[in-house]
């Protein structure tokens, strides 16, 4: 009782200590200190690890502009003393740039208009409505989360390099297509849902749908909209911060995706970050230059090139994706 | 009951609807995930030979392949027991680190929206022909040359901050080894850890912005220190997302170790698509145990606030 009286005034003094009438200069400086120090802290590792995530950035777009003459100068450090542009020049001519990152971009555009369609769809049958064995099958969904493509990247190898359906394909043209060494697998997986890092999307619009008020559809039901209607024109459009995270995520990720590219070999021209592997190569044997050092600086140019349309993509969305990202289900 | 089955109940037909929804994610799973998984441990089970018309004919071995994994492949063993061990080192650290890192982006300060951009450039970056330029880059620049090749390079790493003068220094200090070398893998790796926890700081701060502010007035009012704040408020609330990132890592990291790619090595280059399934199953049965283990641990330590 006693010391919980003296707790009490100790309290009572603080309070007034920290009155403007009374506060002296002192603790205002110490306060001062301790604010100074907590931001210089702060300062320094968010400058640090800024750093350690830019710093090969920098250095590939620094290395990209060298001339030979720079590489060969061990004084030179990131800022070049001739800079040219000739890398660029011939790593975009190697990379037939114009064609590769169009057709690149719309191959990623496509199949991400898909994931957004197909995943929201899904998720939002799981989040909304109840059926049999909904807690085994969502348990499937997890599992695809789980399970990394690599083991199973054999049998889907099979299965499109003999592609049929119960059948029928065989039945009709008498046998089985090949369907390796064009997009058609990806559409395909796409389309029913299995596509790239599917299970990841499918769950964040089951997170996010779960968070909407029902009150919303159960309104929609009152006023006659049909399931379709509802899902389509009123949820949907609720989920847009999760839309917005999905697209992104799937586009870019496709876009710089080669485990799939390289297990249904599809062909450079459609797949940009595949062709990029090739380059050092065809470099080396047509021109003839035969230096390691000067053929990375051709792989650097490239690396950039196809670096410019995701960080364009990524500085324009760049605030409703980390806004979705925030608001989206990827919590629970 | 005749007249159930002629009409349907409004929950039966909210449920064909709700099959209707997930009904093409569910064939996809059944048609390429459950039976690919058979398929795997048939091919596991057999010898495969590619016949030249295209299709393939199975010779059932039994266990051989298996038998041949662990007994007699010459890397086998130790490629699954570095990507584990790498693997249940950058498991906490790369939880902590992001959990670290979005309790310092969720302070509002100025230029908040930029940092935050910088940080999710690596979730943008990750195709592997621009993580390979970017380590060597990496190796170059902090060997203070921008420019040379990959040996060159690595000899100049070295002459940058020795990491051996500290570990000689830690343990004059008499540290014991395990920790130091914990600490000097840490320290070896760090670019490693901050480029592979972009999601997993997107997900924790996620999680701290769905921490209700009353929760803090709470805390403050009954008088609790900001060190108290955190243990007492903070982390539990947030306890539920680190099985989330945890099970989020050991995923990605598997993806990306050197198991996968020597399965992948197996079967496309030597062919040996039985031993390749092997490969792939062992590594994938081996990290969906440590997956259960580990989250059992944390679940039975984690507080639920529904």
């Amino acid at each position: 009782m006693e010391k919980a009286k003296k707790k009490s005034l100790l309290v009572r003094y603080r309070e007034l200590m920290a009155d403007s009438q009374f506060t002296n200069d002192r603790t205002r400086w110490a306060g001062n200190v301790k604010k100074f120090i907590l931001f210089a802290f702060r300062l320094v590792l968010i400058v640090g690890v800024c750093y350690v995530i830019l710093g090969p950035v920098i250095g590939i777009v620094s290395s990209s502009f060298f001339s030979d003459a720079d590489s060969y100068n061990p004084m030179v450090y990131l800022i070049p003393q001739e800079p040219t542009l000739g890398r660029y020049t011939m790593a975009a001519q190697y990379l037939n740039y114009g064609k590769t990152v169009t057709a690149s971009l719309l191959y990623s555009l496509s199949l991400m208009l898909i994931q957004v369609f197909i995943c929201s769809m899904v998720g939002y049958g799981f989040a909304r409505y109840n059926f049999p064995l909904k807690n085994v099958l969502f348990a499937c969904v997890v599992v695809m989360i789980v399970i990394p493509t690599d083991t199973i990247m054999l049998p889907l190898y099979m299965t499109f390099a003999k592609f049929d359906i119960f059948g029928i394909i065989k039945a009709i043209r008498g046998d089985a297509v090949n369907l390796l060494s064009t997009p058609i697998p990806m559409y395909i997986l796409t389309l029913f849902g299995c596509g790239l890092r599917s299970g990841l999307y499918i769950y964040i619009f089951n997170q996010f749908f779960r968070g909407l008020p029902k009150e919303i559809e159960e309104a929609a039901f009152v006023d006659g909209a049909g399931t379709l209607y509802t899902y389509f024109r009123i949820m949907l459009v609720n989920a847009l911060p999760s839309v917005v995270t999905v697209a992104i995520f799937s586009m870019v990720w496709q876009y710089n995706d080669t485990f799939y590219a390289n297990l249904f070999l599809i062909s450079n021209d459609i797949v940009i970050s595949k062709r990029i592997a090739t380059i050092e190569a065809s470099i080396s044997n047509v021109e003839k230059i035969l230096d390691p050092n000067i053929l990375e600086l051709f792989v650097d140019a490239g690396i950039v090139l196809i670096m410019i349309p995701i960080v364009i993509i990524y500085i324009l969305l760049q605030k409703q994706f980390i806004e979705g990202v925030e608001r989206s289900g990827i919590v629970g | 009951m005749n007249k159930k089955k002629k009409k349907l109940t409004l929950s039966r037909k909210r449920s064909i609807t709700g099959f209707l929804f997930i009904l093409p994610w569910l064939i996809g799973f059944i048609w390429f995930y459950a039976r690919s998984l058979f398929l795997s441990i048939e091919f596991s089970l057999s010898n495969l030979t590619v016949n030249p018309g295209g299709g393939y004919s199975l010779d059932f071995v039994g266990l051989d392949n298996f038998l041949y994994a662990f007994r007699a492949h010459a890397t086998y063993k130790q490629v699954l027991t570095t990507s584990i061990g790498n693997m249940l080192i950058d498991v906490p650290l790369i939880t902590f680190f992001s959990l670290f890192m979005a309790l310092l982006l969720n302070k509002k300060f100025r230029g908040r929206t930029l940092v935050r951009a910088i940080f999710f450039l690596p979730v943008i970056l990750n195709s592997e022909a621009i993580t390979a330029a970017m380590n060597l880059i990496r190796t170059m620049m902090s060997g203070g040359i921008s420019s040379a090749s990959a040996e060159m390079a690595e000899a100049a790493a070295g002459t940058g901050v020795g990491l051996t003068y500290y570990i000689e220094m830690f343990s004059n200090l008499g540290l014991p080894d395990s920790i130091i070398t914990y600490i000097a893998g840490a320290v070896d790796r760090i670019s490693d850890i901050i480029n592979a926890s972009g999601v997993q700081i997107i997900i924790f701060i996620a999680a701290l912005q769905s921490i209700p502010e009353s929760m803090y007035e709470v805390a403050k009012i009954e008088g609790s220190t900001a060190y108290e704040t955190f243990w007492k408020v903070t982390f539990p609330l947030v306890m539920p997302h680190i099985v989330t990132n945890v099970v989020y890592t050991v995923v990605d990291s598997f993806t990306q170790s050197e198991v996968v790619e020597l399965a992948y090595n197996t079967a496309f280059k030597e062919m040996n698509y039985g031993l390749s399934s092997v490969f792939s199953l062992v590594s994938t049965v081996v990290t969906c145990l440590i997956l259960v283990i580990v989250c059992r641990f944390i679940q039975k330590r984690t507080f639920y606030y529904n």
